[in-house]
């Protein structure tokens, strides 16, 4: 694949094919982590270390081991035994480096275990026979597009929370899900912008 | 589990304790599969059979899972009741299989049944654990009926394939409800009319 090929694969995995907004995956921590941007950073960031190392270990443990032993059936479980101690280690270095982050992180930290997103990066990336280069591309271009919609999205949250009279029964997630619903109709935009 | 019947702990994952509308949990599928309510009823039917038996599996098991590991454990348990799900689909379903997608392997990371399997099935004995997975499970795939059915309604004019609405609606639908947005303004407002109704 040549750098054309990269960029586009790039696109394709932030915009027009937003792990959020066009295939629902990672919608708990949206909803769930989206009220302050300053969470929604650390979040984005923790995910993008967990999804692009996930994506490039279960590529690794795929090719090099399940694939030769003829062992493909054992990917659910595999995968998510890797993810769950990729969580497990990042959890002890943020609680190390930066006890706020951790603080504010709270329950969804260990939450990315059960994170679709990172698993679904890494199960979509073996489905669609990236070789390493490409699944290293598409974990981070995936992660990154995971977090700008998150980040966007907190911004609007931030704003909804202030200076938006909602009605009480839409108060909390409804409006919030119709919010992400015209983000998604943003992002509908970008479909058929490039080709993969 | 002295304070509930059996009974009870059945029926409370339909209204009371749904997962998907009050609890707000397995989001994912819900927004992903409902396009249509075949897929929304396939779905279901995974999720209820992968969380009757981890729920049962956990709830035979509990006395043995030492409770420092007991996530890592609950999730091998789950992962290998989704495997023999994926497999079966492909094999009895390839149709479904395929329009479900990579959301089969995904029901192991679906936070209904692993929080089942903490909250309750770790802690009561099997026919409890059987019968709140049963009723849980059968709460979500009500759920997802209800947004698939509001959906494919509106976004193709039919139910289950049939058309309901007549040749003219069918031919400009409000094809927005069956794309990505659409899941997203049909989940809101359907838990937006459950708020109402449960404060009216």
């Amino acid at each position: 694949m040549d750098i054309a090929g990269y960029l586009a694969l790039i696109v394709w995995a932030v915009f027009v094919n937003n792990l959020v907004l066009a295939q629902f995956l990672g919608i708990c921590p949206f909803m769930g982590v989206s009220k302050k941007v300053e969470s929604a950073v650390g979040m984005s960031a923790a995910v993008l270390f967990v999804t692009t190392m996930a994506a490039i270990i279960t590529f690794l443990l795929y090719q090099g081991l399940l694939v030769p032993a003829k062992l493909q059936y054992l990917q659910t479980i595999v995968f998510i035994l890797v993810i769950a101690s990729l969580v497990q280690f990042v959890e002890m270095v943020i609680k190390k480096v930066s006890p706020t982050l951790f603080a504010a992180l709270g329950i969804f930290l260990p939450l990315i275990t059960t994170n679709c997103a990172v698993l679904g990066t890494a199960i979509l990336a073996i489905k669609k026979d990236f070789d390493f280069m490409q699944t290293l591309v598409f974990g981070v271009a995936s992660a990154l597009g995971f977090g700008l919609v998150l980040i966007l999205f907190a911004a609007i949250r931030e704003r909804l929370a202030v200076n938006v009279e909602t009605p009480r029964s839409m108060r909390g997630v409804p409006i919030g899900l119709v919010a992400a619903g015209i983000l998604s109709l943003a992002f509908l935009g970008f479909s058929g912008m490039v080709k993969l | 589990m002295a304070d509930t019947t059996l009974s009870q702990v059945f029926s409370r994952g339909f209204l009371k304790e749904n997962p998907l509308f009050v609890l707000l949990l397995g989001m994912c599928p819900a927004l992903a599969v409902t396009s249509t309510v075949m897929n929304g009823l396939g779905m279901g039917a995974a999720v209820v059979f992968v969380l009757t038996c981890s729920n049962l599996s956990v709830s035979l098991l509990r006395k043995v899972i030492p409770s420092a590991v007991r996530i890592p454990a609950f999730i091998v348990v789950i992962a290998s009741f989704v495997t023999v799900v994926d497999m079966v689909m492909e094999g009895f379903a390839p149709e479904l299989h395929e329009s479900l997608g990579v959301f089969i392997p995904l029901i192991v990371v679906n936070c209904v049944i692993l929080a089942r399997a903490e909250a309750f099935a770790s802690k009561n004995p099997v026919l409890g654990a059987v019968i709140d997975g049963l009723g849980m499970g059968l709460g979500f795939t009500f759920a997802l009926v209800v947004v698939s059915a509001f959906r494919e309604l509106l976004g193709s004019g039919s139910l289950l394939g049939i058309n309901l609405l007549g040749q003219g609606f069918a031919q400009s639908p409000v094809l927005v409800m069956i794309l990505p947005p659409g899941a997203f303004l049909a989940l809101g407002l359907i838990i937006a009319g459950l708020n109402k109704l449960r404060r009216a």
